[in-house]
């Protein structure tokens, strides 16, 4: 995981919600602009946004992944942060734009920059906003879970149990395979479903022996691969969005 | 001796795939294994700064060996010659196979025996060698184990894992003629151990790998734990090493992070009982060694990943096995299922050039690309990247006057090309992407609740009513 040398606390900031939390997961985006604002931050939408590109990068389809990438370098033409409230989204434009457009010096430059204003929302949370929660729910135990390449590329595990411990009355509970990646892999979920489905029942029965109630997560793939696994199982633990927790437990109101 | 191989056909991966995620003491065993494998490499690198500035001078080593590939090839071949042993150049499994038996001819030998190596695996050498009258027996225990019971290795490191105690005193009890059953595991060792002193002695030759080759001094180096290796290169008159073209290293001082690695990676000890260096045979006045080394390279598609700037990383591989320990694709189905010599994540990344894309192009595609191989990898191979590189490889042909993979485009799928170039379309173009979302969103109750594998254990995704931006624009 790199170092990095976090701004100060911004006015503005873009959102970028990512294809997942738009059309799967809008009350996420909604509470995550009610952190940000309640933070005295104004929260700006770029209606051209669709999707980081990261369906096709990986599955093998780099062109077609740039075409789409292309057009989000240009959506934020002011300098502020740029927040992702989905942590492998937000590594893809963070880690994996440069790489993208290596051979293309004009569009490579502005990926750059742009991924030097990208921030994952629990990193932001922390390290550019320095939010201080107070706690306003009953006694709770949760699990966290992290996307892999979240964890790996910007430490989300890290910030997102500062932030859970932040909530003086939420308990987070560990397994044994926390790091496991929980069979998510985009396509990988639709190519592989046999291992796929496997990794997903092991993590959430890892996740639910610990004894916690439900988990969080800031990644809204394995949201949804776990969540819809536990659907289909009839179980009923559930997975909640970060910032729909945050809200729920802070009062923040979208 | 040779049981017939009733290794599983190389088609249908997924079937393989299916059968073993529903074997429930398959994932067991493999969980509680690798877990053991990980927690004692975890022991091994305590600190994880110290462990990245180690594995940044492992990488270092093999990408500087592999700059200097041809020439630090040839400097080895000369150098051996030197030393009496005598070099020989295989293309392919085919080439190497035709070695051994010639060999086996000059000698009039019928008894090979084997320590441990992987490349005898790749070329098939027992299933070759029993086809012309030569017996080929392994004598790494977890070798002998899966050869008794016709089967090839799970594990590059540890062959018999996916095996139980109990199955393996069975084995013993059916196959080996005198052997009563029991399922102490010293008294199997003993029971082994017995069979193969005996073989040791009788073999006419004696075959091993190599773990790694150098140059300057015309060495071969053997890391191994039982003793066998030694017994393999040192009782038989004649010893036949094999290894990958990539092994070679330029001194005998580059060994030494490379050794420092690779026992910690891959079993978690700091050393390994046996550290063989092997340059030359028996010299006159000297009272023990064989009396004829040879030693075949191989390419078998080795100089394909050679070719081009980032698969060649895919070489830098010192056959560790813990990008397999750490995989949770691996855990879940076992070495087997890949249908390959090599399996799990370094198997995904280097079968394709051994065997082409048209056999392997499923491969690149079994990993959710967690990125867990590529953290613990001790020469730093980017393996996601690569698994993602072959994946653009096995969908789309070659493009003229452009180098192509063997079998390139074999996994090419006209629907999935077509369901990209439509999302590129619809996502690189914000308008239709609005009319996409939005018709998504307020249709969705006539999203299909059948969605490919996502559905065989989940329940559909359906879009939200309402988009975020719809929301947000409402609420402006
Ligand atoms: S790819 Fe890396 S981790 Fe895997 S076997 Fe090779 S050296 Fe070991």
């Amino acid at each position: 995981m790199e170092k990095r040398t976090y701004p100060g606390k911004p006015r503005d900031v873009y959102l970028y919600a990512t294809c997942l939390v738009d059309m799967f997961h809008p009350d996420a985006g909604m509470d995550t602009v009610a952190l940000l604002e309640r933070e005295g931050i104004r929260v700006h939408f770029p209606r051209d946004q669709t999707c980081c590109g990261q369906p096709a990068y990986t599955s093998g389809y780099p062109e077609e992944a740039r075409e789409v990438a292309r057009k989000q370098l240009d959506l934020f033409p002011l300098p502020w942060p740029v927040v992702v409230p989905s942590g492998s989204c937000g590594g893809m434009m963070r880690h994996h734009y440069p790489r993208l457009f290596a051979d293309e010096p004009e569009a490579r430059a502005k990926a750059l920059a742009l991924a030097d204003r990208v921030f994952e929302l629990s990193e932001f949370l922390v390290h550019v906003v320095q939010v201080k929660l107070t706690d306003r729910g009953s006694a709770e135990t949760v699990a966290l879970h992290t996307s892999c390449s979240a964890r790996r590329e910007m430490g989300t595990h890290l910030t997102g149990a500062d932030l859970l411990a932040q909530l003086c009355n939420v308990k987070l509970e560990v397994h044994g395979h926390e790091s496991e990646c929980c069979g998510f892999g985009g396509t990988f979920s639709l190519k592989q479903p046999d291992i796929s489905s496997a990794m997903a029942a092991d993590k959430v029965a890892a996740m639910q022996a610990t004894g916690a109630r439900g988990f969080i997560s800031a990644d809204c793939g394995c949201l949804l691969n776990l969540n819809h696994t536990l659907e289909a199982r009839k179980e009923a633990f559930r997975g909640e969005h970060l910032a729909t927790f945050l809200c729920r437990r802070t009062g923040a109101k979208p | 001796m040779n049981a017939p191989l009733n290794y599983v056909p190389r088609s249908d991966f997924k079937k393989r795939t299916f059968a073993a995620t529903q074997d429930p003491h398959l994932r067991q065993s493999f969980r509680s294994a690798m877990d053991f494998l990980m927690a004692k490499r975890q022991a091994q690198f305590p600190d994880q700064e110290a462990f990245e500035h180690l594995r940044a001078l492992g990488e270092e080593v093999r990408r500087y060996s592999l700059s200097r590939l041809p020439e630090l090839l040839e400097q080895l071949e000369a150098n051996l010659t030197r030393n009496g042993v005598k070099v020989h150049w295989a293309e392919d499994a085919e080439e190497a196979n035709a070695i051994f038996l010639e060999i086996s001819r000059s000698h009039g030998a019928t008894r090979l025996i084997k320590g441990k190596s992987m490349v005898s695996e790749e070329i098939e050498l027992n299933h070759e060698m029993a086809k012309h009258g030569v017996d080929c027996l392994e004598s790494d225990m977890g070798e002998y184990i899966v050869q008794l019971d016709g089967e090839k290795p799970s594990h590059i490191i540890m062959p018999a894992i996916h095996k139980t105690k109990e199955q393996i005193a069975r084995l013993f009890h059916e196959k080996v003629p005198g052997v009563d059953y029991t399922d102490s595991v010293d008294e199997l060792i003993q029971i082994g151990r017995r069979i193969l002193r005996e073989n040791f002695r009788d073999a006419h030759i004696g075959v091993s790998g190599v773990n790694f080759a150098v140059a300057e001094t015309g060495s071969l180096c053997l890391v191994e734990n039982e003793g066998n290796g030694r017994m393999c290169t040192t009782v038989p008159p004649v010893h036949i090493a094999i290894t990958g073209i990539e092994k070679v290293v330029e001194k005998l001082e580059h060994v030494v992070p490379l050794y420092t690695l690779l026992p910690r990676s891959a079993t978690g000890q700091a050393i390994t009982t046996y550290f063989n260096v092997i340059s030359g045979p028996r010299k006159p006045g000297e009272k023990d060694g064989p009396k004829e080394v040879h030693l075949i390279l191989l390419d078998n598609g080795r100089s394909q990943a050679y070719a081009d700037e980032q698969l060649r990383q895919t070489l830098q591989c010192i056959r560790c096995g813990a990008c397999m320990n750490h995989c949770p694709v691996y855990t879940r189905i076992g070495g087997h299922a890949y249908g390959t010599t090599y399996p799990g994540p370094i198997g995904e990344i280097v079968s394709p050039h051994m065997m082409g894309l048209t056999a392997t192009h499923e491969l690149p595609f079994a990993s959710s690309l967690c990125g867990a191989c590529g953290d613990v990898c001790p020469v730093k191979i980017p393996i996601p990247d690569i698994l993602m590189r072959l994946r653009r490889e096995a969908s789309h042909e070659a493009e003229p006057g452009r180098p192509a993979l063997r079998g390139q485009g074999a996994g090419r799928n006209r629907l999935v090309s077509l369901a990209f170039a439509a999302w590129r379309t619809i996502y690189s173009h914000p308008g239709l992407y609005r009319l996409y979302a939005w018709a998504a969103s307020r249709l969705n109750f006539l999203t299909p609740k059948s969605q490919l594998g996502w559905t065989a254990s989940r329940t559909p995704l359906i879009p939200a009513r309402q988009t975020l931006r719809d929301r947000l624009k409402n609420r402006a």
